[in-house]
């Protein structure tokens, strides 16, 4: 038995999250330092699994086994492969950079970070960031079902409780209806292949690796992929699904938007590809033309109302589903093109969206509006902030040798295997990503400063801009040298495009 | 020294970017500093690429001094450095534009450490494309050079500068989104990105089989317009030229005189690399239309130039008028590939290319200097300003008639050899053509008659508006632009000589 790496990093919110809510009500600072401390500590193993996971081995690796249930076949069977390691890296990173942002300023004009109970917000979110780690390790597919609802749950209250006062409790409710009827239909889907493998095979088990093998037949597939697919892909933003995220990010307060965008939305990517796809790669064949026209449409159609949005937040909202539609566009090519390019998008735009929303936090903390043409003039009193926006910009644009145009690229050559005009189609996207971006950079940072503002507006913390240098650093690096990540998502691609090709 | 001697290019291109993100790191107030910083770290690569233009063997066929590096494995592109007679040219004219818009930018106080750095990334950008022998490299450093340029027209701009930049910047990026999907259509068949590779699979694919289930004859065409329009608009040939004159009236000197000098030549260079080699059929087809392009560019550019009351957007559309003839010559070589007159024609295209570059860039730099003193571009508001500033305006009749194509400079040399050329291949586009080297002079000559002679406007002889006569450090950076153009003009087998062995071997 060698280090239980995974079951620590996933255990590791859980726990913080204990004590955390084992603190006297009104050390704050206190709760905040234990907070940051596990963040830490989880990105430091999430970093330690990526380095070390075995390029030249590939598969699942740092697997991990405990029964839990033996009677119906479920245990706790923990294991990264190429494709789910970057994605714990990601979370890592992403927990990390939200403790950060949510610390707070001394300063009493900056409603900046959570000031009120600050205790408990750090318990929600390590919750929320439990149940994400726990989907990206499990091989279960009970426990991955079990995971996926811890990291819904907690959504509710962060919103409800510390959202946006104006429209928190319509998006709150509207987030986890949404969320929860996906996820009960996959539910029903995950029970549908539970028992079809146990007449298949006389094996009662909710063991992944087991059930690649399960020999569904295809018009069993045929009829459960469209429901455990959409089910999952609710979460992922799939239009004409995706009507919950805009409102769910803007009502959100910042690290949870940062969480939501940054991890959520891949929770949901992912298991629809774990679950869906590779379980079920016979449906998935059927089916791709809907997936492909669906995520087309969410690429484009995201872009144009992202084009025409006036708050800042929405915004970036609507982006994160012409984003995550790339990531699904790529997932329905269904060749090995377009899933390292899905891979490879969920890491970048879980860190360009993060950064996204820490910037607008910022913006929205000191100005107290959103609204793109009241903002202006941000970069003189914001420096820092204005380039790490605009390097992220630079990534959603797709921008060469930014991570955005490492990921886009790829899932463009593979939707150009199955057909090209979707290709010609979707491109349009970058010009409409383009020109949204820079017009906003336009606007809020380099405009005229709005006079109220002369002088409100001060410089952001120290930790706010270790954040942004975080998230900014994992980008470039991934766009200046793929090779730090590209051949690691090829290997879980691999293993993906056997059991597509095998069935 | 060794290191220095196997990694020319790599040090040439990433020596700038470099630079820049050490710039991060000094001081911003001390503006004297990051000023001469960013000044020697483009002076650099300028001496490596003199010394790489002596090393240069052009008798040699194929590209020299090539470099591979790892990149992106997954899709099989790798870092392919390499340059060949043309590309060097062009390398050559980078790394010289830029320490004199660097030069030419001292005096620029606001945020001088972003602009210094945007400029070392722009050159880093711009001299990717000129070494990149793989396609994905290519585009990524064809689009990288954007964002630079997008920022310096937006941040340093004059008053219409934001309608400016963002047209800059959509037109651009719209252009190349179709250079983009071929790319990956080029990518996804050969699944390499090696354009020594692709040239060869790719050209040799029948052209009665299918693909995409369109015969290979038509995904050829419209391959070719997707990457003809990408770099039309950049070169930029009538009717995609309109970003041009807002684009350089609005950018700082130093911006207008990069863009005009380097920036419109990864157009033409983009032709001569990709499109004749890539698709020398389609090439031959569609000539006819790409020689009326070219020529209605010369003649509406020079037209619209003469028509302008602006200064600077007069020397905007010069710049149509005289990238019209890059294109022209090309077009001639497309239609008549390896004959003696195309291999004319090419020579004089790229040394079009070159000349334009030196002319351009100081003609901008003139129009700044003198907007920097009057704070304004009007042509009316000017007159007789030669009795007042006799230096500069012997240095602006010059360069102006370098522009113009003087016998005896440089201008002259590179558009008869296009028209040499090109006549017997495209006899009427020429003739008409010619028709507009004639409103060249035209608009030229009004240009310095509005600025120089006529009655002297008494607003600039005395008070606080009076003239100034140009400062050494803005004839330095005139001065080795105006050696150049003497040089080439009197003797130009020198450059002539490596241009041409890479037009015979290329073509």
């Amino acid at each position: 038995m060698t280090f239980p790496v995974l079951s620590i990093i996933t255990f590791t919110p859980l726990v913080a999250a204990l004590i955390l809510l084992l603190m006297p009500v009104n050390r704050k600072n206190e709760a905040r330092v234990v907070a940051l401390a596990s963040a830490t500590f989880a990105l430091i193993l999430s970093l330690w699994v990526y380095f070390n996971y075995d390029q030249s081995i590939a598969g699942y690796q740092f697997v991990e086994k405990y029964e839990w249930l033996p009677a119906l076949g479920i245990s706790l069977h923990f294991g990264v492969d190429g494709i789910g390691a970057p994605l714990v890296l990601l979370t890592g990173v992403v927990m990390f950079t939200g403790v950060l942002i949510s610390w707070g300023d001394d300063n009493p004009h900056v409603m900046a970070g959570i000031q009120d109970r600050p205790r408990e917000f750090f318990a929600f979110l390590f919750i929320l960031a439990w149940g994400v780690l726990g989907v990206f390790v499990s091989l279960d597919l009970f426990m991955l079902i079990f995971f996926y609802e811890i990291a819904v749950f907690p959504m509710y209250l962060l919103i409800v409780i510390w959202g946006w006062s104006v429209t928190r409790e319509y998006a709150a409710m509207k987030l986890t209806l949404y969320l929860l009827i996906g996820s009960v239909v996959s539910l029903v889907g995950a029970l549908a292949m539970y028992f079809a493998q146990y007449q298949n095979t006389g094996v009662l088990t909710f063991n992944m690796l087991t059930m690649e093998s399960a020999r569904f037949s295809p018009s069993f597939q045929i009829i459960w992929f469209l429901p455990v697919f959409l089910g999952f892909a609710v979460l992922g933003g799939i239009w004409p699904l995706h009507n919950w995220s805009p409102d769910g990010h803007v009502a959100a307060p910042t690290a949870v938007s940062m969480f939501h965008a940054g991890v959520l939305m891949k929770l949901g990517a992912f298991a629809a590809l774990r679950v869906g796809i590779m379980l079920l790669p016979e449906g998935a064949k059927y089916w791709q033309w809907l997936i492909m026209a669906f995520a087309a449409i969410a690429v484009v159609y995201g872009a144009y109302i992202a084009f025409v949005q006036k708050d800042f937040k929405y915004m970036v909202g609507f982006s994160s589903v012409s984003h995550m539609g790339l990531v699904m566009l790529g997932f329905s090519t269904l060749n090995a093109d377009g899933l390292l390019g899905s891979g490879l998008q969920m890491f970048s735009h879980g860190a360009m969206t993060a950064l996204f929303f820490a910037v607008v936090g910022m913006i929205y903390d000191r100005a107290h509006t959103r609204q793109i043409p009241e903002l202006g003039g941000m970069s003189k009193a914001m420096p820092f902030a204005t380039v790490g926006f605009i390097i992220g910009g630079l990534v959603s644009m797709g921008m060469p040798l930014f991570s955005g145009f490492i990921a886009e690229f790829p899932i463009f050559m593979g939707v150009w295997q199955v057909h090209w005009f979707v290709a010609v189609i979707c491109s349009i996207s970058i010009v409409i990503t383009a020109a949204y971006i820079m017009r906003n950079i336009r606007q809020v940072f380099f405009g005229d400063m709005p006079e109220k503002f002369e002088g409100h507006i001060t410089d952001i913390t120290i930790l706010d801009k270790v954040a942004i240098t975080t998230l900014c650093i994992f980008m470039i690096v991934i766009g200046a040298y793929p090779k730090f990540m590209a051949p690691m998502v090829q290997t879980g691609v691999e293993y993906i495009m056997r059991l597509l090709g095998g069935s | 020294m060794d290191f220095i001697s196997t990694h020319f290019l790599s040090l040439i291109l990433f020596l700038p970017a470099l630079a820049a993100v050490f710039m991060l790191f000094l001081p911003k107030e001390e503006i004297k500093l990051l000023r001469w910083f960013a000044l020697g770290a483009s002076l650099i690569p300028f001496l490596l690429s003199v010394s790489i233009w002596f090393q240069f063997k052009s008798s040699i066929p194929g590209f020299q001094f090539q470099e591979r590096y790892e990149w992106y494995e997954a899709l099989g592109s790798t870092v392919h450095l390499g340059v060949d007679g043309l590309s060097l040219t062009m390398v050559l004219l980078t790394t010289l534009l830029t320490p004199l818009a660097i030069l030419a930018s001292f005096n620029i106080t606001d945020k001088v450490k972003a602009y210094m750095m945007l400029f070392l990334f722009l050159e880093t950008g711009m001299l990717g494309v000129f070494m990149s022998l793989d396609l994905l490299v290519f585009f990524v450093f064809w689009e990288v050079g954007l964002i630079p340029m997008y920022f310096l027209i937006n941040q340093w701009g004059s008053a219409n500068r934001n309608y400016a930049s963002m047209k800059f910047l959509i037109f651009t990026m719209g252009g190349s989104l179709g250079l983009l999907l071929a790319i990956q259509l080029l990518g996804v068949l050969f699944e390499t990105y090696d354009l020594l590779a692709l040239t060869q699979r790719w050209t040799s694919l029948q052209p009665d089989s299918t693909l995409l289930g369109m015969s290979v004859s038509t995904v050829k065409a419209i391959a070719f317009w997707a990457f003809t329009i990408a770099f039309a608009i950049k070169v930029p040939i009538w009717p995609f030229h309109t970003w041009l004159p807002d684009a350089h009236t609005e950018a700082p000197t130093a911006g207008s005189m990069i863009l005009a000098g380097v920036l419109l030549k990864l157009g033409a260079y983009g032709f001569l690399r990709l499109i004749l080699p890539l698709y020398p059929v389609e090439a031959r087809y569609f000539a006819g239309a790409l020689a009326f392009l070219a020529t209605a560019a010369i003649i509406f550019g020079a037209l619209a130039s003469f028509a302008q009351t602006d200064f600077k957007r007069l020397v905007a559309y010069s710049s149509v008028n005289h990238m019209g003839f890059v294109v022209l010559g090309i077009a001639a070589a497309g239609l008549a590939h390896g004959t003696p007159d195309a291999t004319i024609a090419l020579n004089g295209a790229i040394l079009q290319m070159f000349n334009h570059g030196l002319s351009a860039a100081g003609m901008f730099f003139l129009v700044g200097v003198l907007y920097e003193r009057t704070h304004t571009r009007n042509l009316e508001e000017y007159g007789g300003l030669f009795t007042l500033v006799p230096i500069y305006g012997g240095i602006l009749i010059f360069t102006s008639m370098a522009s113009l194509g003087l016998p005896g400079l440089n201008g002259f040399i590179s558009e008869f050899l296009i028209v040499r050329g090109s006549w017997p291949i495209l006899t009427i586009y020429t003739a008409v053509s010619m028709l507009g080297l004639f409103f060249t002079g035209a608009y030229i000559l009004k240009a310095l008659k509005k600025v120089l002679h006529g009655p002297l406007n008494e607003h600039w002889s005395h008070g606080e508006h009076k003239l100034t006569e140009i400062n050494t450090r803005e004839m330095l950076v005139m001065a080795p632009l105006i050696l150049l153009m003497l040089w080439i003009g009197i003797y130009p087998a020198w450059i002539l000589d490596v241009i041409n062995k890479a037009v015979m071997m290329l073509f």
